[in-house]
């Protein structure tokens, strides 16, 4: 190609302070091929962009090279610019004199000579580029929503109401998440449930919702667009199309005490049981751990009570198949576990507070359910050990948070605004009551939030210490709590009828391996890792797998349901078109070439090459294959690297480019 | 088995029932001792309260004195004593330079073993079923409260035995006797430690409210594995509870007195005779 | 008070002999809470570390909290910063030994200590009559207190009957390195 154009940028004074616009013009007007060469403060600004277009047209550009700042910054602009001069886009190179040259020299004539260099360089490569198009992938407009919770609900009902389908799946045999388990919420102390079941109940019974309940993702295959989904369906034991959520069967069942999961073991269950009065879907399941009849054929009390006959014993895990074109992660918390059990060796736990030993010792999980109206203890605060209404609390922050020797490093954020939260329903609950409070610092930077915990302090009566508490014992029947007030620099120990724990926030169990399905990265915490902590938050860096709520880090209900609303509107964009463009700039492989060794099929980090076979028409085999899947790759150029047949190169970076760049500078 | 020995100046000292009853009890259970040759002070308190070279330099000269010796493994029946062992043993891992400058200030090539046990670390070595199948009297009787004090558990990253807070070695070995030992608060609650003689005031204050929380446990004795906290919850006991206007009338006896009296051993080979609380009255 | 921003002696020599970096406490206060004996400190331990922090260091030597300290290592054990607050208290009272610079009413403590590591440079092993008697000797000199002088007295003839009184305590046989090692860690000065 011999008719290339060069645009050299001023930038204002960010280039043209430290490199001489007008020498590198000149000099860049000699190289063979450039057919000119021309300069302007602001190449990005509208009569920057039409002095491109115009000298494409004036001098039938094959090629254009801008130099200004970094491809990141204008990339996009200038393609379009040359595409609306009706040169292929890609026929462009940018020249980074900015971010790597003037930004970073002192030296003028230095930096000039190196301006010079670097175009040298983008005239050398695009004189090699080929016409590219943008790739096509058709999109399956459904999406699959991973996690029951505020999150994930509140993203189903967005994707929804936009028009297109969604499959909701959750793990517990209800939707809610922890929501649903909470007594109030702050700042506002509405009843969570009042406020969390509507929603509920509308994911439920959306016509464009497919509710998968008591269900688990087992794997997912494919790329954006074209996602395929495989569901494992826990056996309920429950027939769902039979049974009409009478509860006869629960108040039949002789098993009446297990742990419930719901109540975070604070009150109990039968064997067949639905986890809470409000559940979506209300109908029950089967604890096949500890029922009698599947695991010894015993009982069966409930098949005989079932006026439908929808118990069935002999119900098993079903794999489903869904097709999506998009995905939203919102499978969201669990409480860091306080006892000894951990799955770290990092996590230590914390025997100096006593949790697990004394039964009055819990977390806040288990307080909400104790507080809770629809609570195991109806929403009277009975102590787990005696039934008695405690006349002193202490609560304490921080635990598990905040502790690079024993826990997390990281603050869980929600734990100052419930813990005032907590006081106040203590002492709305018990007025003669005394709520105590240890705590390291107040995180309240919410709309409200700094109000509401002085509300607690200087209406309700709350008592801050500043300081952590160092242990908890129990001697004639009262919890001894050994605190600070480092303000006032002096030991405090109270005499507590109940202790609080405010626990970490850390991911679900089995987000990291749920990741790992999706090629999505988490951190040393094990939290989803969005694309970019700031302009990104939803996206992740699996095209077309979204995230949103506690899953990417803690955070409280506004949060969660607005970050769930925006995924919902990445997912509306993903589907806004009947098919995705992406970019070209991708690998390919040369199929004649090709030893079909497969080392790139098994280095590619986005599982982007596959095998394939070439056939004769009579279907006689020619030979085996890589063959990159545009939809997936991504052009990183590993499969380049590892080739040994060098079958395998990236459009528009091709190994005939780069090396013709490194010869220009020989 | 054969252990190398360390006894510490307690042991040697007026502590010298606690290394009677070890002797009469690992003897018993075919644990031979080797006493590592001119064994000197570990330093104690003194040492690190006081001088940092000095608190590295004492302990660094026993253990060469172990390697001199071919000694694998070291047993220090006080906790003090083997605390001091292991941290100075974890700085000169950590540090070889350190180690060179000690083994230049002890005269003594100072190895990177040997390994040094806690009394209950030599228990179970022997193992709880080989106790518990020479169990001959078991402790029906005896309802302890196992106290660890300070050293034997903390700092974690220097002695890396058992749990820091809720420790529980004593108590299955307790129970392999036959005891039943109560679970109670204090068990790591300081006594005091060597403040006995300097500041005793604190020690009577500490040291009485582990003993009030044992008794309010419903616990009828205690057990320790660490000389100073047995002269500050035995020796001193009495005026400890004479400062709070009650009695306490709990013996401790040291967990080889346990393990001793289960295997058969009377009170007098044990030297639990020579304790100043006894069971069933003032002694 | 005057306070420095920068990195103090006294304080970079604390960090260097207990291994901590003092900026990563974060004033918690878990060691206070746990600290058997907080009630009895000027300035409990919390504190301490803030007023180094602060560049405040001859203060905190002059606390009667290092000489209250039990060193029973709950604070460090507890720390969620992992600062080795022990380790501080330790390199306080070795430095304000080596200064001399100890409030009165803590004069007992580091007299036994110092009698007590007399003692072992002497014998090797540790001569409990003889540590008794040059203690109380050591106080009454200083204080002239009767009382303290024969407190516990009583002590001798129970502990004798029960054949746990040593009047000639332990050596060790080779007590000159043990003179050799006192001196190289005192630099050459026999303290």
């Amino acid at each position: 190609m011999s008719r290339i154009g060069v645009f050299v940028c001023w930038c204002g004074e960010n280039i043209a302070r430290t490199v001489d616009v007008q020498q590198v013009v000149d000099a860049i007007g000699e190289v063979p091929g450039v057919r000119c060469a021309g300069h302007y403060k602001y190449m990005c600004s509208d009569p920057g962009q039409a002095m491109i277009r115009d000298k494409i047209a004036a001098e039938k550009l094959h090629g254009v090279v801008v130099a200004s700042c970094s491809p990141h910054m204008h990339l996009k602009t200038f393609r379009r610019a040359v595409n609306a001069a009706g040169l292929n886009p890609y026929l462009l190179e940018m020249a980074n004199i900015r971010e790597q040259c003037s930004w970073v020299h002192h030296d003028r004539p230095l930096a000039t000579a190196k301006a010079i260099e670097l175009i040298k360089l983008s005239v050398a490569k695009v004189r090699h580029d080929r016409k590219l198009d943008p790739i096509r992938v058709p999109v399956t407009r459904r999406a699959l929503v991973i996690g029951g919770g505020v999150a994930g609900i509140q993203a189903a009902l967005d994707i929804a109401d936009s028009g297109y389908e969604v499959v909701l799946v959750e793990r517990e045999p209800s939707i809610g998440g922890k929501m649903a388990g909470l007594s109030e919420t702050f700042p506002t102390l509405d009843c969570s449930q009042c406020i969390l079941t509507p929603r509920m109940v509308e994911a439920g019974q959306h016509p464009r919702i497919r509710l998968y309940t008591y269900s688990e993702v087992e794997s997912v295959d494919g790329f954006i667009g074209n996602f395929k989904a495989t569901i494992r369906q826990k056996a309920r034991y429950v027939d769902m199309t039979k049974c009409t959520g009478c509860g006869e069967c629960a108040k039949v069942c002789p098993l009446k005490r297990n742990l419930s999961e719901f109540d975070y073991g604070m009150g109990m269950r039968p064997a067949i049981y639905t986890p809470f009065p409000q559940a979506v879907p209300a109908r029950p399941v089967i604890d096949k751990n500890v029922c009698a009849k599947i695991i010894r054929n015993g009982c069966g009390l409930c098949e005989k009570k079932c006026a439908p006959g929808a118990i069935n014993f002999k119900d098993t895990d079903r794999m489903v198949e869904e097709q999506v074109g998009a995905i939203v992660v919102a499978t969201g918390y669990k409480l860091y576990s306080i006892g000894r059990e951990q799955n770290s060796d990092k996590l230590r736990g914390y025997g100096e507070y006593g949790y697990g030993k004394y039964k009055d010792v819990i977390d806040s999980l288990q307080f909400e359910r104790l507080v809770s109206a629809s609570g195991p203890t109806n929403g009277e605060l009975k102590r787990p050990s005696d039934g008695k209404i405690p006349q002193k609390v202490v609560f304490i922050s921080c635990v598990g948070s905040r502790d690079n020797a024993k826990g997390m490093q990281y603050c869980s954020k929600i734990c100052c605004m419930y813990t005032a939260k907590h006081t106040m329903l203590y002492k709305h609950k018990v007025h003669s009551g005394e709520a105590h409070v240890f705590y390291m610092d107040i995180r309240s930077g919410g709309k409200g939030y700094d109000e509401f915990v002085r509300r607690a302090i200087e209406q309700d009566g709350a008592k801050y210490y500043r300081g952590r508490v160092s242990k908890v014992t129990e001697e004639n029947g009262k919890l001894i709590v050994r605190g600070a007030d480092t303000l006032a620099g002096i030991p405090v120990t109270i005499e507590a009828d109940l202790v609080v724990l405010a626990s970490a926030m850390r991911p679900s169990d089995g987000a990291a391996e749920l990741a790992q399905k999706l090629n999505v990265g988490y951190d040393e915490n094990g939290f989803l890792s969005e694309s970019h902590p700031k302009l990104r938050p939803v996206e992740t860096n699996a095209a077309g797998v979204f995230v949103c709520g506690a899953c990417q880090a803690p955070k409280d209900i506004p949060e969660s349901v607005a970050q769930a609303s925006a995924a919902a509107s990445k997912v509306a964009i993903t589907f806004a078109a009947s098919e995705l463009t992406r970019e070209p700039e991708i690998a390919h492989i040369n199929e004649q070439t090709c030893a079909a060794c497969f080392a790139c099929v098994r280095t590619c980090p986005y599982h982007a090459v596959e095998k394939a076979e070439i056939r004769a028409r009579n279907g006689a085999l020619i030979k085996h294959t890589a063959r990159v899947n545009p939809g997936l790759c991504m052009g990183c150029g590993t499969c380049v690297a590892v080739c040994p047949s060098k079958s395998a190169d990236i459009e528009g970076f091709s190994e005939e480019e780069i090396y013709s760049m490194v010869e220009a500078l020989a | 088995m054969n252990l190398g020995y360390y006894p510490g100046c307690a042991l040697h000292g007026s502590s010298n029932d606690y290394e009677q009853s070890l002797r009469a009890c690992l003897g018993a259970l075919g644990v031979t001792l080797a006493e590592i040759d001119d064994w000197i002070c570990c330093g104690a308190t003194s040492a690190h309260s006081l001088n940092h070279k000095l608190a590295i330099a004492l302990p660094a000269r026993n253990l060469a004195l172990a390697g001199r010796q071919g000694l694998g493994e070291m047993f220090a029946p006080c906790p003090m004593c083997s605390m001091q062992l292991l941290r100075a043993s974890q700085a000169m891992a950590a540090d070889h330079r350190l180690r060179e400058e000690m083994s230049a200030i002890v005269e003594a090539e100072v190895p990177s073993g040997p390994r040094v046990l806690n009394l209950i670390q030599v228990f179970q070595r022997v193992g709880l079923d080989t106790l518990k199948a020479a169990v001959k009297a078991p402790l029906k009787d005896l309802k302890p409260a196992c106290y660890y004090g300070c050293l034997l558990v903390r700092p974690p990253v220097v002695v890396d035995f058992d749990d820091a807070e809720q420790p529980q070695s004593m108590e299955a070995i307790a129970t392999a006797l036959g005891a039943k030992p109560v679970e109670w608060g204090s068990k790591t609650e300081c006594c005091g430690a060597g403040m006995t003689m300097a500041k005793a005031e604190t020690v009577l204050e500490l040291s009485g409210r582990i003993l009030a929380s044992a008794v309010a446990r419903g616990a009828n004795c205690l057990v320790v594995a660490c000389p100073m906290c047995h002269v500050n919850l035995d020796m001193k006991q009495a005026e400890a509870a004479r400062r709070l206007n009650t009695k306490f009338d709990l013996p401790v006896y040291y967990l080889s007195d346990l393990v001793g009296m289960a295997l058969g051993l009377s009170a007098g080979e044990l030297g639990v005779d020579r304790h100043f609380v006894v069971a069933g009255g003032a002694n | 008070m005057e306070t420095t921003s920068g990195a103090e002696p006294v304080t970079s020599q604390i960090e260097s002999l207990s291994g901590s970096h003092l900026a990563e406490c974060y004033q918690c206060g878990k060691c206070t809470a746990g600290c058997p004996v907080a009630a009895r400190m000027d300035i409990p331990p919390t504190r301490l570390i803030r007023l180094l922090q602060l560049g405040d260091s001859e203060s905190a030597l002059r606390s009667n909290s290092i000489w209250q300290c039990v060193s029973c290592q709950t604070c460090t054990t507890r720390c969620p910063k992992s600062v080795d607050c022990a380790g501080v208290l330790d390199a306080l009272r070795q430095i304000a030994f080596e200064r001399g610079s100890l409030p009165p009413a803590e004069q007992r403590t580091v007299l036994f200590q110092k009698a007590f590591l007399d003692n072992i440079r002497r014998h090797g092993r540790l001569n409990e009559i003889e540590l008794i008697a040059a203690f109380k000797g050591a106080v009454f000199f200083r204080d002239r207190n009767l009382g303290f002088l024969f407190r516990d007295g009583g002590l001798a003839p129970q502990l004798a009957r029960r054949h746990k009184l040593h009047l000639v305590g332990e050596q060790a046989k080779d007590r000159g390195v043990v003179a050799r090692i006192f001196a190289r860690a005192t630099d050459g000065g026999a303290r």
